[in-house]
């Protein structure tokens, strides 16, 4: 039976293959004495167009700083990647395999490049004293350190995001008292990022009083014929558009097939890449979109990457045209903060690499200040965050930009999310959830972590 | 009044798209039994190798015809290498043969031509213009022209030609067919290939609306139900699904999300509604009748 | 195209027994091993998931290998008890966990007779769209209604409590053992099933189900009773999958791939053998993981960049399993059967 023996051979492959694969290679020392910086990827799959540029920037950064800078303080940043397909059940693999370190180098932080992983490790981290950090994208309740001290939506959260939006067209419209009767469709992917910015908007709207329309699309919104002619009965002044993906493209295209001015279009985060317009060709010249992670190459600390790893051709892009692009940068931002991370915790804890109790501390006590980030040269780039128990993401501000066709332009400086008004609303929601899940608030800043 | 109009057209150009996808399962399915959901990966992977080729430099006809060749290569290698060892398996076996070769097709896909979204440009205008009073677009317009045109083509060439008879022959009986002395593998290299091109029109037509990427794979999700509908082994029932999902999922989130927690419906609506048709016509609408014997 | 030809291959039954037996003592004595010996990267990410998909194989191979039904939406099924059983959890605090779960496990089955009833009319793959409308319904169900998530701003659900007996299962070896145990009882339930009456007009009918029928079976009662238990089975097998392993879940961690790996599990561990289907769960839980720990072995990631090692890893998947389609007919189960039989035998050479 000549099926029998290719399938023995397989499954003998396969036994050595685990053996070989498995064995502990956390007990190695091979890279003793350096920081553990583990890499969550996701280079194949729907993602991986945004995944590879993304990647691209987060290594050219650490590279930049192990090669030229030769490390932080001296500390070598180690980091092996652990390709997820933005699969959530490979992520969790990719988290047991790192998280208590690997060949030596011990894990500060935990980064799990995934909205979906990282509320699957809301609960599991915490429970490791694993401090979880997603700069964008991350749970608005997360923002509460007293229920949850390892969990770090840095930078920016959709709530905020939904007020800048409503700040922006305020202006536009001459003053908050001008969105009387200002019609705002929200287009949003049907899940449960999109469905983030509903209960904001309803706030805002009551606060206001611009009228709220919400439009769901589900996954993955190929198809938004219908969604658009809603939008013109309606009669919508404006669109925030949630999209992911394809739908942006989609949307851009259908709102043109129906006749919806582009430039009345505001993108998320998201929603406002280069391959969300590029797609849709000349029907998105004009476009607005939120951007937290400003694309360009003129800022001081792209040029010294430039000049030092993309020229040297040590780049992990394999196309460099992909340089300055939105996702290149913010995998440069998200580079800029776990650096500054190691070196906040590293003025504590001195010039060693940290654990993960030790990165918990660091992350509270983040401290970006515009002159820190003028020194590393990403003014424009990254916006002032400070960091506190209290307070988990930090920041709350993004610029609103525009397609011209060929490029993104920058039309405001930094915007302030209106986080105050949010506050209470979040904090009952992070409290409720203490109570479900029987955790104990932290009442003082130094108080034990269960 | 008008507004139903405006969402039951939008509707039914959305059916015709997915109908292109359909008519690609159909053929396969109708020589060989096999449920290919490796149909969504051949959209993808001709879409894209079409975009690489043009941006190369090929005009677009070079372009259309050796990526056309390159399917037809493709249905060659699937057929030697996955059906003819899989011959006389159980059809859930086969599917999910299909789905190994998803990932295979796919893999190959994104490594060979990277996974940048392309734009994909057709120079046909995709802005409303007034027709009959409803606003549809030249590109609207352009889609259901080939939609009829890949049907009428099809009907001829397996409804007059030789290999189409034979085709029809091994649809009814495939033992009986096989002892006339038609060859079985020669049939499946054909249809494999028709439906590779198939795929490459389906891939233009969807790329130049949401750009060539990764998602063209799961255009197949929305191809299903048209299916079922319309029946497995029809090509006008491919079409005929096609408008009646893309119709009755518009209205369905318009006039039935709002009533059921606003969420959008149509995912499943497609689907609950090919039960209920299945209810009444265990076969689809086109689909043989077939005919169990004790 | 009939159901019936699924898979009806006869094996000798003492071959099936010992089989089964040296399987029992493979697995049982790994599964009580394990905590000892595996430390907690195993635990959590390679034998959690494995036993709690091979327990969703299980209830697709009561439905699939034995009755002959099919169905496309086993993760839908899962959804359902994890769901269910979440709701349980938060809102019948008095409930003790196996309860819970049992409770959790009817409810999947009475929305699984519910979607089979289109099996007694409808036969074959186009039986499939209404699993396939299963699948994709709930996952529009568990989003749009945030009561089922508790309100959860991410529309997340996560364990409350996981205890039994007063005992916290929250620990890696905790959730394994509920895990190992729940998986062991439903085993030999699945096993006495398949022997029973039950089981011997399930597979009649599978075979064909008009003779079935002329011998006094009543088809459509056993096909509805299939639908039941099969997601039972799925029903708790889904709730293990999320608070045993995942932790956290949400409609979309059930989506239509989830099914489709369950299918696979089947069809790779062997349709109608149970322990098959724990190998089937070994090889989807194993390959992708193999895979990678491979190329880190060899240090490729040297030598190609790892966007093309990556897209390499995804088609050897596909290749695999081709492989396995084309090779193994009767899945794993069989493979291991005739290894066996080759070790009984040795050093003569059989």
């Amino acid at each position: 039976m000549t099926g029998s023996r290719t399938s023995t051979a397989l499954a003998i492959a396969l036994a050595t293959g685990l053996a070989l694969g498995t064995t502990d290679a956390r007990a190695g020392g091979a890279h003793e004495g350096e920081q553990l910086y583990p890499v969550l990827t996701y280079r194949t799959g729907p993602y991986a167009p945004s995944g590879i540029p993304f990647l691209g920037g987060l290594h050219d950064y650490i590279r930049y700083v192990n090669e030229v800078e030769g490390g932080v303080n001296g500390v070598k940043i180690y980091t092996p990647e652990c390709e997820t397909a933005y699969s959530i059940e490979r992520g969790i693999e990719c988290y047991e395999r790192f998280k208590h370190g690997y060949e030596g180098a011990p894990t500060a932080i935990f980064q799990p490049h995934s909205s979906g992983l990282d509320a699957a490790l809301l609960d599991k981290a915490r429970q490791d004293h694993v401090p979880v950090f997603g700069p964008g994208g991350g749970q608005a309740q997360a923002f509460d350190g007293r229920v949850f001290p390892y969990s770090f939506p840095l930078v920016f959260d959709y709530w905020s995001e939904a007020s800048i939006v409503v700040k922006y067209i305020a202006e536009r419209a001459g003053g908050y008292d001008k969105l009387k009767g200002v019609k705002l469709a929200t287009l949003y992917h049907d899940s449960g990022y999109g469905r983030d910015t509903i209960e904001p908007l309803a706030i805002l709207s009551k606060k206001y009083g611009f009228e709220d329309i919400q439009i769901p699309v589900p996954h993955p919104g190929e198809q938004q014929q219908t969604q658009w002619q809603q939008i013109k009965q309606a009669n919508a002044d404006w669109v925030f558009l949630r999209g992911w993906g394809v739908m942006n493209p989609v949307a851009i295209k259908t709102a043109a097939r129906v006749g919806f001015p582009v430039d009345h279009i505001i993108g998320d985060i998201w929603s406002g890449s280069e391959d969300d317009t590029r797609p849709a060709g000349a029907a998105a010249k004009g476009y607005l979109a939120v951007s937290a992670f400003p694309p360009g190459t003129n800022f001081k600390v792209l040029e010294t990457l430039k000049k030092d790893i993309i020229d040297t051709g040590k780049s992990d892009l394999k196309d460099t045209s992909k340089f300055g692009t939105v996702y290149y940068n913010f995998g440069v931002i998200e580079g800029i903060l776990a650096v500054e991370t190691f070196r906040t915790g590293q003025e504590k804890f001195g010039h060693r690499p940290l654990n993960t109790e030790e990165g918990q501390w660091a992350l509270e006590h983040l401290d970006l200040t515009a002159d820190r980030i003028a020194a590393i040269g990403a003014t424009g780039l990254v916006s002032p965050i400070k960091v506190t128990w209290l307070d988990h993401v930090g920041g709350g501000s993004a610029k609103i930009q525009q397609w011209t066709g060929d490029s993104w332009k920058p039309l405001t400086d930094w915007l302030n999310g209106d986080r105050a008004l949010f506050h209470d609303v979040l904090e009952e929601k992070a409290l409720s959830y203490a109570k479900e899940k029987n955790i104990s608030v932290r009442a003082t800043a130094d108080a034990p972590i269960n | 009044m008008h507004y139903f109009l405006v969402i039951l057209t939008s509707g039914l150009l959305a059916g015709i798209m997915y109908a292109m996808v359909a008519i690609g399962f159909v053929l396969i399915y109708k020589a060989s039994g096999v449920f290919n959901f490796a149909q969504g990966s051949l959209v993808l992977f001709a879409a894209l190798s079409f975009v690489t080729l043009t941006e190369h430099g090929l005009p677009f006809w070079a372009a259309f015809l050796v990526t056309s060749l390159m399917m037809v290569v493709a249905a060659v290698i699937i057929e030697r290498l996955v059906l003819r060892p899989l011959v006389d398996r159980s059809p859930l076996t086969l599917f999910m043969a299909t789905l190994g070769l998803s990932f295979v097709i796919e893999g190959l896909a994104q490594l060979l031509m990277g996974t940048d979204v392309h734009q994909l440009d057709l120079g046909i205008d995709d802005v409303p213009t007034n027709f009959l009073g409803l606003e549809l677009s030249q590109f609207d317009l352009f889609a259901s022209a080939v939609a009829i045109v890949l049907v009428a083509v099809l009907s001829l060439v397996f409804g007059r030609t030789r290999i189409g008879i034979s085709l029809r022959g091994v649809a009814d009986d495939t033992l009986a067919a096989q002892s006339i002395g038609i060859r079985l593998p020669t049939i499946w290299r054909v249809v494999w290939s028709v439906s590779g091109v198939v795929a490459l029109v389906a891939g233009l037509l969807w790329g130049a609306r949401q750009g060539v990427q990764f998602s063209l794979t799961m255009v197949v999700l929305k191809a299903m139900p048209v299916l079922i509908i319309g029946g497995f082994s029809s090509i006008p029932g491919a079409i005929v699904g096609g408008l009646l999902v893309g119709a009755s999922e518009s209205l369905a989130d318009i006039y039935l999300g709002p009533l059921l927690a606003g969420g959008a419906v149509s995912n499943w609506f497609a689907y609950m509604l090919a039960v209920g048709f299945l209810l009444v016509r265990p076969s689809g609408l086109f689909g043989d009748r077939t005919i169990e014997r004790v | 195209m009939s159901a019936t030809t699924l898979t009806a291959t006869e094996r000798s039954p003492r071959m099936a027994i010992a089989t089964l037996r040296s399987l029992v003592w493979l697995l049982g004595s790994i599964a009580v091993l394990s905590p000892v010996f595996a430390d907690e990267y195993w635990l959590n990410s390679i034998l959690i998931p494995t036993i709690a998909m091979g327990l969703a194989g299980i209830g697709l191979n009561l439905l699939m290998g034995y009755a002959g039904l099919v169905s496309l939406g086993s993760a839908a099924f899962m959804s359902i008890g994890a769901f269910a059983t979440y709701n349980l959890l938060l809102r019948a605090t008095w409930l003790p966990l196996p309860l819970t779960l049992i409770a959790a496990g009817t409810i999947t089955g009475v929305v699984g007779v519910f979607f089979g009833l289109p099996s007694l009319r409808i036969k074959g793959f186009y039986l499939a769209a209404s699993t396939l409308g299963a699948q994709f319904f709930f996952e529009w169900l568990f989003t749009s209604f945030r009561w089922f998530s508790n309100n959860s701003l991410t529309l997340t659900i996560s364990a409350p409590r996981l205890e039994l007996f007063g005992l916290d299962l929250r620990s890696a070896p905790g959730r394994y053992l509920l895990v190992v145990i729940v998986t062991a009882i439903l085993w030999l339930l699945a096993n006495n099933i398949v022997r029973s009456r039950i089981g011997r007009d399930w597979m009649a009918i599978r075979d064909m189900d008009k003779a079935a029928a002329v011998i006094g079976i009543p088809v459509a009662g056993r096909q509805l009773l299939a639908y039941g238990i099969s997601s039972f089975y799925t029903g708790i097998a889904g709730a293990l999958f999320a608070f045993a392993y995942l932790g956290t879940a949400d409609a979309h961690s059930f989506d239509l791939d989830k099914s489709f790996e369950v299918l696979f599990i089947v069809l790779i561990g062997g349709s109608a053998s149970l322990a098959g289907n724990f190998l089937g769960a070994a090889f989807i839980v194993l390959t992708p993981i193999v895979l990678t720990r491979v190329v880190e072995w060899f240090d490729l990631a040297t030598v190609f960049d790892n966007g093309v090692l990556v897209n390499v890893e995804r088609m050897l998947f596909g290749v695999i399993i081709i492989v396995l389609l084309i090779r193994e007919p009767d899945g794993l189960a069989s493979l291991v059967e005739r290894i066996v039989a080759r070790w009984r035998v040795w050093p003569l050479r059989a």
